[in-house]
């Protein structure tokens, strides 16, 4: 093994610490180090950069736009901060600081570009999601000119719903059973399928699709249609679904595994009452994530689906829209209003993948064998029950033997 | 003791495994599938494939050297932009982040790794596209002695000139990639990151370590194997991003690797764009260029998973 921390820390932790203990649970004391004068040269850097920038682009370097006057101003704030902090401390102290700037900074751009690729999804569409028929009717008869009153993406959400429900229906059962497979069963054999399906957790979405137009499509005959889509978003979402419950179902203490067996239940009853349950909080993340996940996946379904503008409710038969589709296929319209209408299946497309998440966050997220209040007490009841069932069974053998003497 | 249970149980496993065989088989036949509707494509054209820029299927001159070097390309572009900003960000939140806004931005991120492709496409093209240009000009014509950065023909003072050039590039592409895996590299930078124990952490500071010396010490070697590993992750889906890079670039079919130059390609964006019209023969030259992708991403992740298992195992032994 590979030593990844500094030597002279080991006997710290050969001595003292107990590998069982969480070493999180340690209290976390203050380090701050930081006083008033840290806090006036972060203003005064901040104030001087933001003037000196200013000064520059107003008077100097006139070609300069917003993104260069952002850009100048952080490098002289970067270079200003440094030099404050050097007169009052050493070098080692000037890199600490700023390397939090960078960190700071690094975070806010990040999280201002991911937030307003999301506002921007929403801010666009708006004007489509206002209007009540985007949500109640198809684009069947809404011409290219037609205004945002006519038209809407019922047929998309119809599709996604159903496309995604059949998926769903296939992909749940075998994923888990294949997760059990993992789990429960030894040999060679599991290694191997556990290291194809990590391999294939990162399969590119496009090929699930050619996958499926190369075996169900172009080999078995089926048309494209919402069936033949949602067996893509299977393919695309059955390694996600077995990798993440194999992680969960990991966790399941090996003692509630074995006390089971050894109260003389069955594998499948062990597997049925013991293992999935404890682990029910963690599988309904991982099935919740990865339909997220597939919901959201446009290039299985641009290749299997077919696009049409009408409402259709048989998965068997003729092109079936989803959102994500939709909002793809719209999006490359020359019409403007055609292009608010992808914003808008865009952004119903998120909200739906936003209450996905949040749905796997409040019933989810619980560690393994972990209970809500709700669900301990329908363990007490049922524990209570069968501590009835059990004196019941006891009283009526005690009468049953004293009749046969 | 053999007795209805044990009936019982022998179904239990072989339906179980049947489960796993069945996984096995779905997951195992992909690279199948593909080889199989390819290779009448791939024996037409042989070794030239590998070596053919152009995609000209119906006219049996076409192969994946444009393709597969840009796909590179972007996913390049989208690793250097995203990398740190993503170790960044997930220092912040595993280090300088206040308690209470911590579990916040943890979901915040993995929330962002579950939006759509097709979203970060809308605003890569309809936003960043237009708004790049700038940037775009200023790189090419200030740092255009750098490989890659230049533009031949490009002259910034030229108010004639059209500003298109500087549209749907590798750049802009590998820009908007990057947004897509900054999530997911994040997290699982921060999962390894949170993994660096309190004691070594505490040890660092009672020797007179400060914040970053600590960070450099202890957080970043104990969690070099979630940076890579996530890096890899990151790179495979880059390498296989589709609708994000279809919706910003321009298509072009011969090595273009002035990266800020209008028009890229890549091989999950090329079956997207032609699928539909293919011919048989070219629907096979498409199956061949997903095989070409396919062995790319499987060589990515299982690199990515042999560092990942590694590093595990060693956290393991000393934690």
């Amino acid at each position: 093994m590979t030593t990844t921390f500094p030597p002279r820390t080991h006997a710290v932790l050969d001595g003292t610490a107990d590998p069982d203990t969480p070493l999180a649970a340690e209290p976390r004391r203050s380090t701050s180090t930081r006083g008033l004068s840290d806090h006036i040269a972060l203003a005064g850097a901040a104030v001087a950069a933001l003037s000196l920038a200013a000064l520059l682009v107003t008077r100097m370097i006139p070609a300069a736009n917003l993104g260069g006057f952002v850009v100048i101003a952080y490098s002289l704030f970067l270079v200003l901060y440094g030099v404050l902090v050097a007169l009052e401390h050493d070098r080692r102290k000037v890199r600490d600081r700023l390397a939090s700037v960078a960190m700071h900074s690094a975070a806010v751009v990040t999280l201002v570009a991911l937030s307003f690729v999301v506002v921007f999804t929403f801010w666009r569409g708006h004007q489509a999601l206002v209007h009540l028929n985007f949500f109640t009717h198809d684009l069947q008869l809404t011409g290219p000119l037609d205004p945002l009153t006519s038209g809407g993406a019922l047929h998309a959400e119809v599709g996604t719903l159903i496309e995604i429900t059949i998926a769903l229906l296939i992909v749940v059962p075998l994923g888990l059973a294949g997760a059990v497979y993992l789990n429960e069963a030894t040999g060679r054999l599991v290694k191997f399928v556990r290291t194809v399906v990590e391999a294939m957790t990162a399969l590119p979405a496009i090929l699930a699709g050619l996958f499926i137009l190369a075996s169900v499509i172009l080999t078995l005959g089926l048309v494209k249609s919402g069936l033949a889509a949602a067996l893509a978003v299977c393919v695309m979402m059955l390694p996600i679904i077995v990798r993440a419950s194999d992680v969960v179902l990991r966790l399941v203490p090996g003692s509630l595994r074995e006390a089971s067996l050894a109260l003389g239940a069955p594998r499948w009853r062990t597997a049925w009452h013991v293992v999935l349950p404890t682990a029910r909080s963690g599988l309904t993340t991982a099935v919740l994530l990865a339909t997220a996940r597939g919901i959201g996946e446009t290039s299985p379904v641009l290749i299997t689906a077919g696009y049409g503008a009408s409402l259709n409710l048989d998965p068997t038969k003729g092109p079936m829209v989803s959102l994500p589709l939709l909002t793809f296929v719209l999006s490359h319209s020359p019409e403007h209003t055609m292009v608010i209408r992808a914003f808008g299946a865009g952004a119903t497309l998120l909200a739906l993948v936003f209450v996905l998440f949040a749905l796997a966050r409040v019933f989810g997220g619980r560690a393994a064998g972990e209970l809500s209040p709700r669900a301990q007490r329908s363990r007490a009841r049922q524990s209570q029950e069968d501590y009835n069932r059990f004196i019941d069974r006891d009283h009526a053998r005690r009468l049953g033997s004293s009749y046969a003497t | 003791m053999r007795s209805a249970a044990g009936g019982a149980d022998r179904v239990f496993g072989l339906s179980l495994r049947g489960a796993g065989l069945t996984v096995l088989l779905i997951m195992g036949t992909i690279g199948l599938f593909l080889f199989f509707q390819g290779s009448q494509a791939l024996g037409e054209s042989g070794w030239k494939f590998l070596t053919t820029q152009a995609w000209e299927p119906d006219s049996h001159n076409f192969g994946i050297a444009t393709v597969i070097p840009l796909t590179i390309l972007i996913a390049a572009v989208a690793v250097i932009f995203a990398v740190p900003l993503a170790t960044g960000v997930a220092l912040y939140i595993s280090e300088y982040a206040p308690r209470r806004l911590r579990r916040a931005l943890v979901n915040i991120i993995d929330l962002m790794a579950a939006v759509p492709g097709v979203v970060y496409g809308l605003w890569g093209f309809y936003f960043l596209n237009p708004t790049i240009i700038p940037l775009a000009r200023f790189l090419s014509s200030h740092l255009g002695w750098f490989p890659l950065l230049g533009i031949h023909d490009a002259n910034a003072n030229d108010p004639l000139q059209t500003e298109t050039i500087y549209e749907s590039s590798t750049f802009v592409a590998g820009v908007v990639v990057a947004l897509v895996i900054t999530p997911t590299i994040c997290s699982v930078m921060r999962e390894s990151f949170f993994q660096a124990p309190v004691g070594e952490r505490e040890g660092a500071y009672a020797l007179g370590a400060t914040r970053w010396g600590m960070i450099c010490n202890v957080v970043l070697p104990f969690g070099r194997g979630g940076m890579i590993g996530g890096t890899m992750l990151g790179l495979g889906r880059a390498l296989g991003e589709t609708i994000a890079v279809y919706s910003v670039m321009t298509p072009v079919f011969h090595l273009q690797t002035e990266i800020l130059r209008s028009g890229t390609n890549a091989v999950a964006p090329l079956i997207a764009l032609k699928f539909e019209a293919a011919s048989p023969f070219g629907l096979s030259a498409l199956f061949a260029a997903g095989l070409a992708l396919f062995f790319l991403t499987l060589l990515v992740n299982f690199g990515a998973s042999a560092v990942i298992a590694r590093t595990r195992s060693g956290q393991l032994s000393e934690a």
